[in-house]
């Protein structure tokens, strides 16, 4: 039997009680929002984008331990990283939480998140604000993302 | 000393058994003999048994409904109205019996007013598209309410788009504490409303609507009345006479019956009048190449083979409720709901909406700190089955200004013992996420 323990990681609890970078970023240049009408979580992405690279990233919104956890880490791990980074990182990510796999070199604490494959219908949570920061990288104009 | 402790674990889990069923007796039900029914029940998930508190959604099969579908594929799977073979003439008098146990279960006048359709839904969409767009025009209303189940707003908004009408909502009464806003009733219900299609209980508050009161001021102006009885059918002794309502649907699988049938109810000079819903074959008298005449009620609105199975099986579910007894079932309903919502009030963190005066088996809450998915996932882990979202019903959500409740809904086959076991749950997210 699987450990809900193991979904419900210390680190992923932490960050979803303390949220990191959970504020409006005021010189931001880019920003999405995310939506998830299933469960009602909500995301707001705010970006500071220069020469392709995100110096600052932040977000608002509500949504469960997993999204709020996910989307906090992902702040973290994307500050100052170029748009092509992000991609391969969202790629490895969205790889993690279908199939388990996990490289946990590139993606730091984010492999925290790789218990979520067990529970197919939290996918979604995991990978809302990944999708809504990709909407807001591609054409920065105010755009709901829908998740997969 | 390893025998001995053995033992003692033995004694425990037979005293706990004995404590179980001391705390689940009840006057009304034999809840330990009726489980017994349910093979679904007998089953362990993540290594738990499995308690089953998502009733609103759908409910578990006894063995006689599944023994049912078993015999109708086994011993007589024909098509029926048409074959002139013996199993043939066998489906169609069980198809047809079926139908005249759901007009007993509900006292409906006649069997031909008892139309079998896919679920609440189809029903609901039969009357949009076979009443609804035949006899709305501009300047016509469809009075709703805001605490509808989905299946019950997109059918209207759908009617009014294409026929010009305007669709109304008797709000909430706010506070929100899970009844309607009745006064209102008096102010959106004028000379132009042509329907009213209500909740009879809601499946998100579990507030037994005054549905009869509703039906007289309706009828005082002219109005017809479509009753959503999907959550009161299978719950209560619901009498379509008594309540004289002109329309009322419901779902067979939140009823112990088969998914894929569901029926509505229509008067008669209603039925008659309607045009049909879906064309095809079964529905018809005689078919020429430009014109053809309809059958007779209620076939004129089952086109192409029904869903001969299900609504056999449909039969049988009304058979073992009947045995069971629907008061019986709607009194053990109400203890157990008076026990789970004794122990949530007392529950730190925890905050219930809605305490309608009349309501049903249904409890809708929020632990304070815990997302539902949250919560929802690690109850599961434990067996537990409850549901977490916005229970169809996004207008509600709105009202009560949150993105998603946990839902806990009882069937008479619940126990307190599964209550408790909730309780614990809840306990152990907070241990966990707080
Ligand atoms: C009040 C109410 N109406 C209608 C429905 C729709 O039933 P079905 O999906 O079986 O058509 C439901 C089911 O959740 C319900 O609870």
């Amino acid at each position: 039997m699987y450990d809900i323990r193991e979904l419900y990681q210390q680190l992923i609890i932490d960050h979803s009680k303390n949220p990191k970078n959970f504020t409006v970023l005021k010189d931001a240049n880019r920003s999405a929002e995310g939506d998830n009408p299933l469960c009602g979580d909500k995301v707001t992405i705010y970006l500071k984008l220069e020469d392709d690279v995100i110096r600052d990233i932040s977000f608002q919104g509500s949504g469960c331990a997993i999204s709020k956890a996910s989307t906090s880490i992902m702040t973290t791990r994307l500050k100052g990283k170029t748009v092509e980074e992000f991609q391969t990182f969202f790629n490895i990510f969205h790889q993690m939480v279908t199939t388990g796999k996990t490289d946990s070199i590139v993606l730091g604490k984010l492999a925290a998140l790789s218990g979520v494959h067990q529970y197919p219908v939290r996918v979604k949570c995991a990978t809302l604000a990944w999708h809504t920061v990709k909407n807001a990288l591609e054409d920065g104009a105010k755009k709901i993302a829908t998740t997969e | 000393m390893q025998l001995n402790f053995t033992w003692v674990c033995y004694n425990r889990k037979r005293l706990k058994t004995v404590k179980n069923s001391v705390k689940n007796k009840s006057n009304f039900i034999d809840v330990e003999k009726v489980r017994r029914d349910f093979p679904l029940l007998m089953n362990h998930y993540n290594g738990k048994p499995i308690a089953f508190l998502d009733n609103a959604a759908t409910t578990q099969k006894p063995q006689v409904v599944l023994d049912k579908l078993n015999e109708f594929y086994t011993q007589y799977n024909a098509n029926v109205h048409r074959a002139i073979y013996s199993i043939g003439e066998k489906a169609t008098q069980e198809y047809e019996d079926a139908r005249k146990k759901v007009a007993n279960f509900i006292n409906a006048p006649d069997p031909s007013t008892i139309v079998f359709t896919r679920g609440a839904t189809e029903a609901i969409n039969l009357v949009a598209y076979a009443w609804g767009r035949h006899n709305l025009s501009p300047g016509d209303e469809i009075l709703i309410t805001e605490m509808e189940h989905h299946s019950n707003i997109i059918p209207w908004q759908l009617a009014v788009k294409d026929t010009g009408a305007t669709l109304r909502y008797i709000p909430l009464h706010l506070p929100v504490d899970g009844t309607l806003d009745l006064h209102s009733l008096e102010v959106n219900l004028t000379n132009r409303t042509k329907l009213v299609a209500i909740v009879h209980q809601s499946n998100v508050f579990g507030t037994i609507n005054p549905v009869k009161k509703i039906i007289k001021a309706a009828q005082s102006v002219g109005a017809l009345v479509l009753l959503d009885s999907a959550q009161s059918v299978p719950h209560s002794k619901v009498d379509v006479q008594a309540l004289d309502c002109d329309f009322l649907v419901f779902s067979g699988h939140k009823m112990m019956g088969p998914s894929g049938v569901g029926v509505l109810y229509a008067k008669e000079t209603l039925l008659n009048s309607m045009e049909p819903f879906m064309g095809g074959g079964e529905m018809i008298s005689t078919v020429s190449m430009d014109y053809s005449t309809w059958n007779d009620i209620p076939w004129k609105f089952e086109a192409g083979t029904p869903n001969i199975a299900q609504a056999i099986g449909l039969g049988a579910a009304v058979d073992y409720l009947n045995e069971l007894n629907m008061e019986s079932i709607h009194a053990y309903e109400k203890e157990l709901m008076n026990y789970a919502s004794d122990m949530l009030k007392n529950m730190p963190r925890v905050t219930i909406y809605g305490n309608a005066p009349k309501r049903g088996a249904i409890i809708i809450f929020n632990v304070e700190g815990i997302h539902p998915h949250d919560l929802a996932q690690i109850l599961d882990q434990d067996g537990i089955a409850v549901r977490a979202g916005h229970h169809c019903a996004q207008p509600i959500m709105e009202r009560l200004n949150v993105a998603a409740t946990t839902r806990a809904s009882f069937y008479v086959y619940n126990t307190k013992d599964e209550i408790d076991r909730l309780g614990e749950g809840i306990e152990k997210a907070i241990n966990l996420l707080c």
